[in-house]
């Protein structure tokens, strides 16, 4: 292997507080709780859960938006927490880029596609007009656009030409680690496979490393090459997409695979059925935060947390796992 | 004679640039018990034609159909009140965002007894009791104390519940589910699709699923209906659909589906789904279609065969005289204005 690792996250937290209001009293929402995890250049790891895991929460500290409460972040070999200057946030933003699920919501409408791609490149770089004019179109034929196409605005194309135009921008500063922040969810079956092609495409091209959210487990076995599944603000497995899908472990992986429908009325239906919804973020269940929907909790799961732990194949925290109970 | 029955449903939208045609001849058959799946992309117009049965499109909507009957009643022809009195009742409809489709100005008891008042009467104490028994049956823990919930105090997957419990309410003989999972997790559609499958079972009605998601198809329908660009391009059983598609885009959509793919590299449908101001001659999947011929590009199939195509697929292959496939045959329309 000897790929460069790009991004290296330990414990990472981002606890939020929430100000009591005339009726409610105040707490702390730990969206984010402990993720430890790295990512190699030309690589996918995805991450998966339902909503309010902490997904995107995650994108928001690894796109450097938003500080994380505590643990560490290196991005390419620097420390988040000791880059002060603004020329370090500058090299450090130039390297994270996201492309958001909605590509309707994320493209300005008064704008003309050639200013929305060259705007990074105005802000980030010295370029001239016409350096960054030739920059925007070069990256556009890249990624499957028409020169013609630059001066029209987002309305004049489809959802999946949108999604197009959202990878260009954020390739256009040719960074080190893009975040895909289920940049397929709101497309179409075959617009889907189209920018599906497109981002593993450029992901050999240009060496990307890819922080690849979804809750799509079929788009995720197909693109990721490692997974980490999270339940409630914390990984609960991590491991290489063929440990995940072939040998899941956690009772929750194991759970959302089954849940997951497949393609193919033929198959045998044996579906482990998780009772009950996710439990408020407010106010996390003691222990493992999975045991009140977990078909395997015994008293110990309802005290003790359990901590992300190796196995015979992926990284698991869960005390059944490793009692051995099934 | 079937539960509904419905024969050539085009619905028109009188638009700025002309008329446009979002329902093309669509036709639905569905017995008491039965369940049908109706897939497409955004634009097919699957919502659109299942409105038009509910009454439920607004005025500038031109509905023709040679046939559109729930059990004999000429649903075409009625007026609003009857209208009323079947509708709620008899077919009842739930929709995608269970968040926007309840009101949340009323607790959800509220809510729920409107309906059952409404269409069969009854005592306070009646109607209340119904209700209770009625979100049990979907599987909403502590009833008696949900009722006077809010839909703002509940997670979407419970509100979705809420909406399938106001829906059967009435013991409907169809229930028509657009897009009933789409907003909610995996692990809790699991539930919500187990939960229509059983009450389906046990009451015996006639469901028409609407859906985007092949997966859902696969697990829970029985027959299947594929359209494309308004036209119901193929009707088959749910195992037939995925083993042997017989239409191009069928079979072209199955592919595009990451977990049936067998290299890094999917193999995508070239273009978009046709607009009002780039609808093509002959065949509407024509520009996208790898074995189009010139007769697909100036006649369209007719409406009457099973699959809407010239050349049926069988095993794969275009069949009934296809002239053969180069590769110079596959247009690709891209393109945006």
């Amino acid at each position: 292997m000897g790929a460069e690792t790009v991004l290296k996250a330990d414990n990472l937290k981002r606890y939020y507080d929430v100000k009591g209001g005339m009726f409610s009293k105040g707490g702390t929402v730990k969206a984010l709780d402990g993720a430890t995890f790295k990512l190699e250049a030309g690589k996918t790891l995805a991450v998966v859960g339902e909503s309010g895991c902490g997904k995107s929460t995650l994108a928001r500290l690894v796109t450097l938006i938003e500080k994380p409460t505590e643990g560490e972040l290196i991005l390419g070999g620097m420390d988040i927490a000791s880059a002060h200057s603004k020329e370090d946030m500058i090299t450090l933003r130039q390297m994270v880029q996201i492309v958001f699920q909605d590509p309707y919501g994320s493209l300005n409408p008064r704008q003309k596609i050639s200013d929305i791609l060259a705007e990074p490149l105005k802000i980030n770089t010295k370029m001239s007009a016409s350096e960054r004019r030739e920059e925007v179109l070069s990256m556009m034929s890249r990624v499957g656009l028409r020169p013609e196409q630059a001066d029209r605005y987002p309305h004049m194309f489809s959802g999946g030409q949108r999604q197009r135009i959202a990878v260009a921008r954020a390739l256009m500063l040719r960074p080190k680690i893009v975040i895909l922040d289920e940049p397929v969810s709101a497309l179409d079956v075959s617009i889907q496979a189209q920018v599906l092609n497109l981002l593993t495409d450029l992901q050999e091209e240009m060496d990307l490393a890819y922080l690849f959210i979804s809750h799509d487990l079929s788009v995720v076995k197909h693109i990721a090459d490692d997974v980490l599944v999270m339940y409630l603000g914390q990984p609960v497995e991590h491991g290489t997409r063929d440990e995940i899908f072939s040998n899941p472990q956690h009772p929750y992986t194991r759970a959302l695979l089954s849940a997951t429908p497949v393609a193919d009325p033929n198959r045998k239906k044996d579906r482990i059925k998780l009772v009950g919804e996710l439990p408020s973020p407010l106010n996390p269940p003691s222990g493992c935060s999975f045991h009140p929907r977990c078909p395997l909790a015994n008293d110990r799961c309802k005290a003790e947390r359990p901590i992300l732990a190796s196995t015979s194949s992926a990284l698991v925290s869960c005390h059944a796992v490793e009692e051995g109970r099934s | 004679m079937s539960l509904l029955d419905i024969k050539n449903l085009s619905v028109e939208f009188q638009t700025a640039h002309g008329l446009f045609r979002a329902v093309d001849g669509v036709d639905l058959e569905i017995d008491q018990g039965e369940m049908v799946a109706i897939v497409g992309e955004s634009g097919s117009g699957k919502s659109v034609s299942m409105l038009a049965l509910m009454g439920l499109l607004p005025w500038t909507a031109n509905i023709t159909a040679d046939r559109m009957l729930f059990d004999g009643i000429d649903l075409l022809s009625i007026s609003k009140k009857e209208r009323r009195q079947i509708i709620g009742k008899d077919i009842s409809m739930i929709f995608q965002e269970p968040m926007t489709s309840l009101n949340p100005c009323f607790t959800v008891g509220y809510q729920i007894m409107e309906v059952i008042k409404e269409h069969l009467g009854g005592t306070k104490k009646e109607l209340e009791k119904r209700a209770i028994e009625l979100l049990g049956l979907v599987g909403i823990p502590a009833p008696e104390t949900r009722l006077r919930a809010f839909p703002h105090q509940m997670s979407g997957g419970m509100n979705q519940r809420v909406m399938i419990a106001m829906m059967i309410a009435c013991n409907p003989r169809l229930l028509i589910a657009d897009e009933p999972t789409t907003a909610l997790d995996v692990t809790i559609q699991a539930q919500i699709l187990e939960l229509l499958g059983e009450l389906q079972k046990e009451k015996g009605m006639a469901l028409v699923l609407i859906t985007h998601d092949m997966g859902v198809v696969a697990e829970t329908a029985e027959v299947v209906n594929v359209q494309y660009a308004g036209q119901q391009v193929e009707r088959q059983d749910v195992v037939g659909l995925f083993d042997k598609p017989q239409h191009p885009y069928t079979y072209a959509l199955l592919n595009a589906l990451p977990e049936r793919a067998t290299s890094k590299r999917l193999p995508s449908i070239p273009g978009v789904v046709p607009g009002l101001l780039d609808r093509p001659t002959g065949c509407l999947f024509n520009p996208r279609c790898q074995f189009a011929t010139d007769k697909c590009r100036k006649e369209a199939p007719d409406h009457a065969s099973k699959v809407l195509c010239h050349y049926p697929l069988v095993d794969g292959k275009p069949s009934n005289g296809h002239p053969g496939v180069s590769a110079s045959d596959v247009s690709v329309s891209g393109g945006a204005a």
